[in-house]
């Protein structure tokens, strides 16, 4: 029966981003977070093996906030036990930091047949911790999965690329990273939150998982993050019927040498 | 003195490898480094020998039946093997998805920073490669640097312009290099809609949102968009919700950047716009006056496309007879 672990980020919720508005700053310190949107696909996706297969799902983030009420939404979706990587010092980490660290908490875990996370992070969308995870165990991956299945100690995955799509097969354990297309993940219920608060949730700091405060600096530095200024034109096309509209709009695109030939 | 130095660009899309060693020149010029061309694949010669003319100076060649497969391992092995044996300073890999994961599983080989996705790339006056890319879903836009060396960084595909060809030379170096096979046994390929016009590439887009009504209303669009020579595109919750579609255009789908976008019944969700925005000339048309998406058009038309859509078309089949 197959140890699946699920990588989840605690990301901020980017519908929800303000901009101060006379630096152009963007406000995420106090932006809501939330499981990732596309962590949450992997998690589904989790789920239904194990409720196929058997075996177990564990939950695992690394955040320098307390992300336990995401692990509790995750243990209240199924996964069985929880782990959460809480250190101050992931303040400004990338994800060569976030994988180094998943991949001691993992390690630390034990052995596990398949690793899943989704294809990015709503938040920084850099892709890089499911396949640098993946090199820190020395194990297989295969990115951009929409369809999983599993036989035996082999996974056949389903990817697609921009020029073709795929069907490879992969011995275990290896990690996948997944789209939103796989499946829509479940809403929990009432019932399942009650349930999943008497579940195991652990909480880690890098020195449990033997990690010094010089593994955790990031490689890659953020200078700034600031709104996208956008210049546009913004004339207004008027008139009192619509092939007046149109006859002032051809003129303008006219004049802009945009109709081609 | 840095033990690392030269700048490499690398792409299993050949045309990306040569747009990156535009830029690559640039930034070769300002750190007075060597550009390098990775051309890393099958019976690939000549092709990569016409790399020099895009302004390489030095094109390393692996060429072997294993890059035939298209899979990450061998190119990762390649360049972690040439990494280590010549250390560049900067590396930029075409940023298609077999790029990124590339560039991730490089970055962590050789335990370095990576950047993704850069559409702005400069030199600072500490010598340092600046990147600058789109966060947030599309609500910021990062300045990021990479602490550690190699630099790598992933780039779009028609982010920088294709240098234009000249007469140079380059030195050649044909290696031999010794590559595992990839761990994964690819059982079925299958490939994208061949007939179907890459919406990328398109000079015009006519695009659908939330204000089409019904999926034939699409005629509409289309035969302004064949009239114009362009293409039809769609939102995310057009593909996603209503399932009409299964791609769409934004930040998420794809990005577009087509000498005319015009927007139609479009709202303007910031994740659609991060993905139009490099598009020359924006037109909306939408109902609703309060529309984000006429902050971000050139012209701003307030009515309902099922009146001006087919007024337009009428209009430009006179104009352009």
């Amino acid at each position: 029966m197959p140890t699946i672990i699920v990588c989840l980020k605690y990301a901020v919720d980017v519908t929800q981003i303000k901009v101060d508005p006379t630096t152009r700053k963007l406000i995420t310190a106090d932006a809501p977070r939330k499981i990732s949107d596309f962590d949450k696909n992997a998690l589904e996706e989790a789920i239904r093996i194990k409720e196929k297969f058997g075996g177990e799902v564990i939950a695992l983030t690394a955040s320098a906030e307390d992300a336990s009420s995401a692990l509790r939404e995750a243990l209240a979706m199924g996964a069985d036990r929880a782990f959460l990587i809480k250190d101050s010092s992931l303040q400004d980490s990338d994800s060569s930091v976030t994988s180094h660290v998943l991949a001691k908490a993992i390690r630390k875990v034990g052995s596990f047949d398949l690793i899943i996370c989704g294809e990015a992070s709503i938040d920084s969308y850099s892709a890089q911790v499911g396949p640098r995870l993946a090199e820190n165990l020395g194990i297989p991956v295969v990115t951009y999965v929409r369809k999983l299945s599993l036989e035996d100690n082999v996974l056949i995955a389903e990817r697609s690329l921009e020029d073709r799509s795929e069907v490879v097969k992969v011995k275990t354990p290896a990690l996948v990273t997944v789209t939103k297309e796989i499946n829509v993940p479940r809403v929990s219920t009432l019932m399942d939150v009650i349930k999943a608060s008497k579940k195991e949730l652990v909480t880690w700091s890098l020195s449990d998982l033997g990690v010094s405060s010089e593994e955790v600096g990031a490689a890659v530095e953020i200078l700034g993050v600031s709104a996208p200024r956008i210049e546009r034109k913004k004339v207004k096309i008027e008139g009192e019927t619509p092939e007046e509209i149109a006859e002032k709009l051809v003129k303008a695109l006219i004049q802009e040498g945009v109709l081609g030939g | 003195m840095s033990a690392f130095s030269g700048i490499w660009v690398f792409s299993e899309n050949m045309d990306l490898t040569v747009e990156m060693l535009g830029k690559g020149k640039e930034l070769a010029e300002k750190l007075q480094a060597e550009l390098s061309a990775l051309a890393l694949g099958y019976n690939i010669e000549e092709q990569a020998r016409d790399l020099a003319r895009y302004g390489a100076d030095k094109i390393y060649i692996v060429d072997s039946p294993i890059f035939k497969k298209l899979q990450v391992d061998p190119y990762l092995d390649a360049l972690t093997k040439l990494a280590n044996e010549h250390k560049p300073e900067i590396i930029l890999i075409g940023s298609t998805k077999r790029g990124k994961e590339l560039a991730a599983r490089l970055a962590a080989r050789l335990k370095t920073g990576m950047i993704p996705d850069a559409f702005k790339l400069e030199i600072d006056e500490e010598k340092r490669l600046i990147a600058t890319r789109i966060v947030y879903g599309g609500n910021g836009v990062a300045v990021e640097t990479c602490r550690t060396k190699p630099q790598i960084v992933t780039v779009p595909p028609r982010t920088f312009e294709k240098p234009k060809p000249s007469e140079r030379k380059a030195e050649v170096v044909r290696l031999d290099v010794k590559l595992e096979e990839p761990k994964m046994e690819v059982v079925e390929v299958k490939p994208v809609e061949a007939a179907k016009a890459r919406i990328e590439e398109a000079n015009i887009i006519v695009s659908g949102g939330r204000g089409i009504e019904k999926k034939e209303d699409f005629k509409m669009l289309e035969e302004l968009a064949n009239l114009l020579g362009g293409q039809v595109g769609n939102t995310r919750p057009l593909a996603e919700d209503r399932k009409w579609f299964s791609e769409w255009v934004g930040l998420s789908g794809k990005k577009v950047k087509p000498t005319l976008y015009i927007a139609c019944g479009i709202s303007g969700m910031i994740q659609h716009i991060a993905g139009i925005r490099d598009s020359k000339i924006i037109v909306a048309i939408n109902k609703d006056p309060e529309a984000p998406i006429f902050e971000v058009a050139d012209y701003i038309v307030v009515g309902d496309l099922y009146q001006i859509i087919p007024a337009l078309t009428e209009k430009l089949k006179q104009t352009l007879k």
